[in-house]
């Protein structure tokens, strides 16, 4: 488990967990508790990609974002509900939301 | 705003690809092992008092399957007797883990487990291969090994079918790398639910028409313990390419893979029929079913023995001089009347340019590795199968490395004798397939019954 924390006031808590191989480009590291920074905007999924490439990714990143959204075959889960429920890339981030990364791209 | 599931009042939690609507984790476990079970009937996949083996290697795909397996036969009642069969190609930090993980679920299935290995199989790990012959072909071998490990292992469990993890997505995959490199005999075939028929232990593939997503999603939901990392040898190049494309269309229209399949399964009737099939013949040394008189592990087996790891991947006429083979493989003999006696192991088969038929009183018992002696243990319980009943074959065309390579997409398929045997029985006529230098195996016609090659 890592702890990934840049203090700022009115700042979102949320957890981050890789797993079906995606943790492979993060250090085999799992899950992440992070804080995401205080935000003009509301944070959503799509900005919480940039956040996660630009803060946690450390090489690779087109294997885990490919344009503003996730590489195709890597399914999201927001607080174990399909993105594809939730709003996908404008879903809004609220504290102590769960997001989970899984890879179905790695053999089976 | 939350979805509520379309079967019942609880809130959804995953949109299904191929249908679009929306279900609770219940009712998605319901229909998942329904739709699973469906498929199982609908194709008479078993019959009752079969003992099936599972090809589980601790990826996703077949510990979601024998999970369900499990439970679809006590459901069910299908009356099976299921066994997990892994292969351990040898690979240390990846398969090494991935068979812990396969160990686990036997513990929590409760069912038995047989591990079938390279090494103790054919004298070499994966790991040994590669420091002989570095990172370029090396998926050839474990393709070409792979696919007759698991039959071998099959055999010698003595089971009535294999059933595979290969899933909607993969066979979509298998569907368009065909059509792309106009491999039509595999396309005919690829799309088939069981394949191996014929003189072989018959494969099947129960989630066939099951989404990868949907598989995953199972797992997870069910906190099914799986193993994903990529094996450490794996260049992933076609079908890399094929997959992203797939996903790709996947996440623009998720109808797309069923539509694939579907596409695959129409053109495997629509397509001409007087495609080429290589006629099985056996392996000269082993036993196993072949096109060549030599099968393509023994071939590449000589060559790594030999210190010519390069025999059996260059130039199919050059590997069969090198092996002292004539041009014209017997193809219709029957199983096993092709050996040598005598012969079989001694030295004298290893020595460049001397044809078999030249050393016929040979008593020599020289072991080329302890390959020889796999294979002399082997012939044996070929024999006992044979004896049985029971039919077998080299395991062709089923799974390559877990890696998904390109390279050893390629080579698995085609490996040795490509061009003399795949491309068509009659030496006389061209190959339809015209490949050229460097091109081997992408257009070959298949000497091999089973599919996608694919991790299993």
């Amino acid at each position: 488990m890592s702890k990934v924390t840049i203090s700022m006031a009115n700042s979102v808590n949320i957890s981050l967990e890789f797993s079906g191989g995606a943790e492979l480009l993060f250090d085999m590291v799992k899950r992440h508790d992070v804080t995401l920074p205080e935000n003009s905007q509301p944070w959503t999924i799509k900005s919480l990609l940039v956040w996660i490439r630009d803060n946690l990714l450390k090489e690779r990143p087109e294997l885990f974002v490919q344009g503003d959204t996730v590489r195709p075959g890597i399914l999201v889960l927001v607080n174990d509900v399909d993105w594809e429920l939730m709003g996908e890339l404008e879903y809004q981030l609220e504290e102590n939301d769960r997001i989970v990364f899984i890879s179905t791209l790695h053999g089976g | 705003m939350p979805i509520s599931c379309g079967l019942c009042e609880k809130r959804a939690m995953l949109k299904r690809p191929k249908t679009g609507g929306a279900l609770c984790k219940e009712c998605f476990f319901t229909v998942f092992e329904a739709e699973v079970h469906q498929t199982i009937t609908s194709a008479s996949l078993f019959k009752r008092g079969e003992t099936v083996a599972i090809a589980a290697s601790g990826g996703k795909d077949s510990t979601v399957l024998a999970h369900l397996m499990k439970l679809l036969n006590h459901r069910h009642d299908y009356g099976l007797n299921l066994i997990l069969l892994s292969v351990d190609e040898g690979i240390t930090g990846y398969r090494d883990d991935s068979l812990e993980t396969v160990k686990r679920n036997q513990q929590q299935y409760e069912l038995p487990l047989k591990v079938v290995s390279y090494k103790e199989l054919y004298g070499w790990t994966m790991d040994e291969i590669v420091r002989q012959i570095g990172l370029k072909n090396n998926c050839t071998f474990c393709g070409v090994f792979r696919r007759q490990a698991l039959d071998r292992g099959a055999m010698m469990l003595g089971v009535n079918k294999i059933v595979t993890g290969h899933n909607a997505d993969d066979v979509a995959e298998t569907v368009i790398m065909n059509v792309l490199r106009g491999d039509i005999a595999r396309l005919q075939r690829c799309t088939a639910i069981v394949t191996g028929t014929e003189g072989a232990i018959p494969r099947c593939k129960p989630f066939k028409y099951t989404y990868e997503k949907e598989i995953v999603m199972y797992a997870y939901f069910k906190k099914l313990d799986y193993f994903s990392t990529e094996c450490i040898y794996s260049p992933n190049a076609y079908r890399g390419h094929a997959r992203t494309y797939l996903k790709d269309l996947e996440s623009i229209r998720s109808t797309s893979i069923i539509d694939i399949i579907h596409s695959g399964e129409c053109m495997s009737v629509s397509v001409k029929k007087d495609v080429k099939m290589p006629t099985q013949g056996t392996c000269a040394r082993c036993g196993y079913i072949s096109s060549n008189e030599l099968c393509k592990a023994c071939v590449l087996l000589e060559g790594l023995n030999k210190g010519l790891p390069k025999l059996g991947i260059g130039k199919p006429h050059k590997a069969r001089l090198a092996l002292g083979l004539t041009n014209t493989p017997d193809t219709t003999t029957a199983p096993g009347s092709q050996r040598k006696e005598g012969c079989q192991s001694c030295s004298c088969r290893s020595r460049p340019y001397a044809a078999v038929s030249d050393t016929p009183g040979c008593n020599k018992d020289n072991r080329l590795s302890s390959q020889s002696k796999e294979d002399n243990r082997l012939t044996d319980s070929i024999a006992k199968q044979e004896e049985l009943g029971a039919s077998y074959t080299v395991g062709a065309g089923g799974d390559s490395c877990s890696c998904n390579s390109d390279v050893q997409r390629e080579t698995s398929a085609s490996t040795i004798g490509v061009k003399s045997v795949l491309c068509g029985q009659d030496k006389n006529t061209p190959c339809a397939c015209r490949k050229g230098k460097g091109q081997v195996g992408t257009r070959v016609t298949g000497d091999s019954p089973a599919v996608p090659d694919l991790d299993f």
